[in-house]
C-alpha cells in the first residue's frame, strides 16, 4: 500500500512572473544577473518582483532605474522600463507618475545614486509628495565605480577614498535619508529595512510590498531604505557582508519605521493627465483656428529666396526681445523658416539686450547672426558694439538724431531718426521698438500687415497696445519712404 | 502508516547553472539541509545542493537567494489526501 502513496509537490517559491524568463544583456549566461554572488540587490530584486507579481500590477509598472549596480532593471523586470540619468530617478518618476496616474510607478535606486547626485530630486520628491514608491538600496558606498566613499559610508569604514577610514572631520557624517525624509510633512509611509539575517529579509520583503501597495491604493509617496551587502566592495564573504549589514552597519543606521500615515491618508485624486500632444497647439494659442482668416500660410512670390539676418541690440526694457519676436512670430505667420535667439544679461531693465532674428525660405543652419543684414541699434553703445559686424550692403537703423561721423561703414546705408521721442510723441515712448520695425519692414519689404498683425495679436495681448503699436509701424514705414526721397 | 509522516513537508530544487554558490541559503535554512556541493558548475562555482531529506517547505532559502531562479522551493499538496485515502482503506480493510 505505502507505494500508492507517492506525495505530490507543487511550487511555493519560485521565480517571480515579473522576471523575463531570460535576461537578453549578452550572448551567454542569458540565466544569470550581471550581480556579484551574495549581491543585496539580487535579493531587493526580487522582493520587488514577488510583490508585483502578488498585487497584479505588472502591466501597469513602470519601472525606473538608476545608475549604479542596479541599472540593468530594464534587462530583468518585464514591466515598462525607463533608465534615468545618474540621480535624476525621483525625477523621471515624477514626470511618468504625473503624465501616467494610472501606472504604478517604482523608483529603485542606490545610495550613491540617490543620497549623492540625487539628493535635491530625492527631498523634493518627497516634500510634493509625489505618488511614487523609492526603492533605496544603501551599501553604504559606491559600488559600480569600484568603492569610493559614499554619502552613506559609515565612520572609519575604509574605502577607495577613505583609505584610512571615514573620518567625520574631512568627509562629514554618514546621511540618514530615511529620518531627513521623516522631517517633511509629505511622505506617507519610510521604512529602513535591512538583509542581515533571516528575520530581516522576511521583514524587507513585507515593507517592499507594502510600500508598492500603499501606491496602488492612492496613498501618495512611500520609501522604503535596504541596508545592503555588498561582498565585493566589504571584500568579505556573502555570509560575512551579510553579518556585517545586520552588526555593524544596523548601529549606525536603526531599523524601524519613520512614518507611518497610511491610516489617516486619504486615497488622493489622481492629477490630471498631461494633455495629448495634439492638444498643445491650442493651449499655447497657435492652432489653425487661432490664426487670422484669410491668411494662408505662403509668403510672397517676391520673397523666394529670402535669407534675411537681423541683430537688434539695445538696453533692456526698450523691447528689442519683443521687436525680434515679432519679425520672427510675423514670418512663421508668412510660412518662413525663422529663429530667434535672445542674449541678455541678468538685469531685467538697464542692463545691454540683443537678439539674433533670421527669416529664409530654406531651412536655418544657425540661429546665430554674426554678421547682419540689418542692425538695428536702439542706443549708442549697442551701436558702437555690433557696427562692425554689419556686412556691406546691409542696413543700420539707429535710434538718435545724429549717426555718429566715426561709426560709418563702407557700403552700409544708415537711417538715423530720434525713434523713442517720435514715439513718445505719438503716445507712448516705449512703441519706439515698433516704429523701427516699421522702418525696417519698409526698407527689407518682407512680410504683409496680416502677417504682423497675426504676430502683434500672439504676442502683444494687452489690446491697450494694439492701436498704437499699428500706428508705430505706419509711422516707421513712412520715416523710412521719406528719407529714400 | 508511519510513512506518511516521513514525507518531507518541503522539498528544494537548485538551478546550478544559475546559482553563484555564495551559501547564504546554506546559512539561511533553518533545518541545514542545504549544502555548497563538490561539484563545480559551467562558470566554476561551487553551488548549493539539496541533501536530499529533512526540508520543511518554508522557503527562507528563496528569500535569502539573490538569484531569480535559482532556487525553486516544493511544498507538498497531497498529504491530507493521503491521509484520507488511507482512512478509506482502512474502514476497507475493518469492514473486512
Ligand atoms: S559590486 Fe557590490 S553592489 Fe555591485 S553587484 Fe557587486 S556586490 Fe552588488
Ligand atoms: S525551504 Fe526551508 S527547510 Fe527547505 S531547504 Fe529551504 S530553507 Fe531549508
Ligand atoms: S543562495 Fe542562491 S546563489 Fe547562493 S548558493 Fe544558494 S542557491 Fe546558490
Amino acid at each position: 500500500m505505502s507505494s500508492e502513496m507517492i506525495a505530490e509537490y507543487e511550487v511555493s517559491h519560485g521565480k517571480a512572473k515579473a522576471f523575463y524568463e531570460r535576461y537578453e544583456r549578452k550572448d551567454e549566461l542569458q540565466h544569470q544577473t550581471h550581480f556579484c554572488p551574495g549581491c543585496g540587490h539580487g535579493q531587493t530584486h526580487k522582493m520587488l518582483a514577488k510583490a508585483i507579481d502578488e498585487l497584479g500590477i505588472q502591466n501597469r509598472t513602470i519601472l525606473v532605474g538608476p545608475v549604479g549596480c542596479g541599472v540593468f532593471t530594464y534587462y530583468y523586470y518585464d514591466v515598462g522600463n525607463i533608465s534615468a540619468a545618474h540621480g535624476r530617478a525621483t525625477a523621471v518618476a515624477t514626470g511618468v507618475k504625473r503624465s501616467r496616474p494610472e501606472s504604478i510607478v517604482i523608483d529603485y535606486q542606490g545610495d550613491g545614486d540617490l543620497a549623492a547626485i540625487g539628493s535635491a530630486e530625492i527631498l523634493h520628491a518627497a516634500n510634493r509628495g509625489e505618488h511614487i514608491t523609492v526603492i533605496f538600496v544603501n551599501n553604504a558606498i559606491y559600488s559600480m565605480t569600484g568603492g569610493q566613499l559614499a554619502p552613506t559610508t559609515l565612520l572609519g569604514q575604509k574605502t577607495a577614498t577613505s583609505p584610512e577610514g571615514r573620518n567625520a572631520a574631512n568627509e562629514g557624517y554618514p546621511l540618514h535619508v530615511c529620518e531627513l525624509l521623516a522631517t517633511l510633512e509629505a511622505p506617507v509611509y519610510i521604512e529602513r529595512v535591512g538583509l542581515g539575517d533571516n528575520k530581516q529579509i522576511m521583514q524587507a520583503a513585507r515593507a517592499i510590498k507594502r510600500a508598492v501597495e500603499n501606491q496602488v491604493r492612492g496613498l501618495g509617496f512611500s520609501l522604503i531604505e535596504v541596508l545592503s551587502p555588498c561582498p565585493t566592495l566589504f571584500k568579505m564573504t556573502p555570509v560575512e557582508a551579510q553579518r556585517w549589514v545586520r552588526d555593524v552597519m544596523e548601529k549606525t543606521f536603526p531599523l524601524g519605521v519613520f512614518r507611518d500615515r497610511t491610516k489617516e491618508a486619504q486615497p488622493r485624486a489622481l492629477p490630471e493627465a498631461a494633455p495629448a500632444l495634439d492638444r498643445i497647439p491650442q493651449i499655447l494659442g497657435v492652432a489653425n483656428e487661432d490664426l487670422p482668416e484669410g491668411n494662408p500660410a505662403v509668403h510672397d512670390e517676391t520673397a523666394a529666396d529670402l535669407d534675411l539676418a537681423v541683430r537688434v541690440a539695445g538696453f533692456g526694457g526698450q523691447g528689442v526681445l519683443l521687436l525680434g519676436e515679432v519679425l520672427a512670430e510675423a514670418g512663421l505667420d508668412a510660412g518662413l523658416e525663422v529663429s530667434w535667439l535672445p542674449s541678455y544679461g541678468p538685469e531685467m531693465r538697464s542692463g545691454t539686450s540683443n537678439c539674433h532674428v533670421r527669416l529664409a525660405t530654406r531651412v536655418i543652419d544657425s540661429p546665430m547672426v554674426t554678421n547682419p543684414d540689418v542692425l538695428v541699434a536702439m542706443n549708442e553703445p549697442a551701436l558702437r558694439k555690433f557696427v562692425k559686424s554689419v556686412h556691406a550692403g546691409g542696413w543700420i537703423l539707429y535710434n538718435g538724431e545724429e549717426f555718429p561721423a566715426d561709426c560709418e561703414q563702407p557700403g552700409v546705408q544708415v537711417l538715423a531718426c530720434p525713434f523713442t521721442e517720435i514715439a513718445d510723441a505719438l503716445g507712448n515712448a516705449r512703441a519706439g521698438n515698433m516704429l523701427m520695425l516699421g522702418a525696417l519692414l519698409e526698407m527689407t519689404g518682407v512680410l504683409r500687415d496680416v502677417n504682423i498683425d497675426a504676430a502683434l495679436k500672439r504676442l502683444v495681448k494687452n489690446p491697450r497696445w494694439t492701436e498704437l503699436n499699428r500706428r508705430a509701424i505706419e509711422r516707421g514705414r513712412e520715416l523710412m519712404r521719406e528719407s529714400r526721397l | 502508516m508511519a510513512y506518511v509522516e516521513k514525507q518531507d513537508r518541503g522539498q528544494l530544487r537548485v538551478d546550478v547553472e544559475e546559482c553563484k554558490g555564495c551559501g547564504l541559503c546554506v546559512e539561511a535554512c533553518p533545518p541545514k539541509v542545504i549544502a555548497l556541493g563538490e561539484r563545480l558548475n559551467h562558470y566554476g562555482y561551487r553551488t548549493a545542493a539539496y541533501k536530499g531529506t529533512g526540508c520543511t517547505g518554508c522557503g527562507i532559502c528563496f528569500m535569502a537567494c539573490p538569484e531569480p531562479g535559482a532556487i525553486t522551493v516544493m511544498r507538498i499538496v497531497n498529504r491530507a489526501r493521503s491521509v484520507e485515502q488511507c482512512m478509506v482503506g482502512a474502514s476497507e480493510c475493518a469492514s473486512n
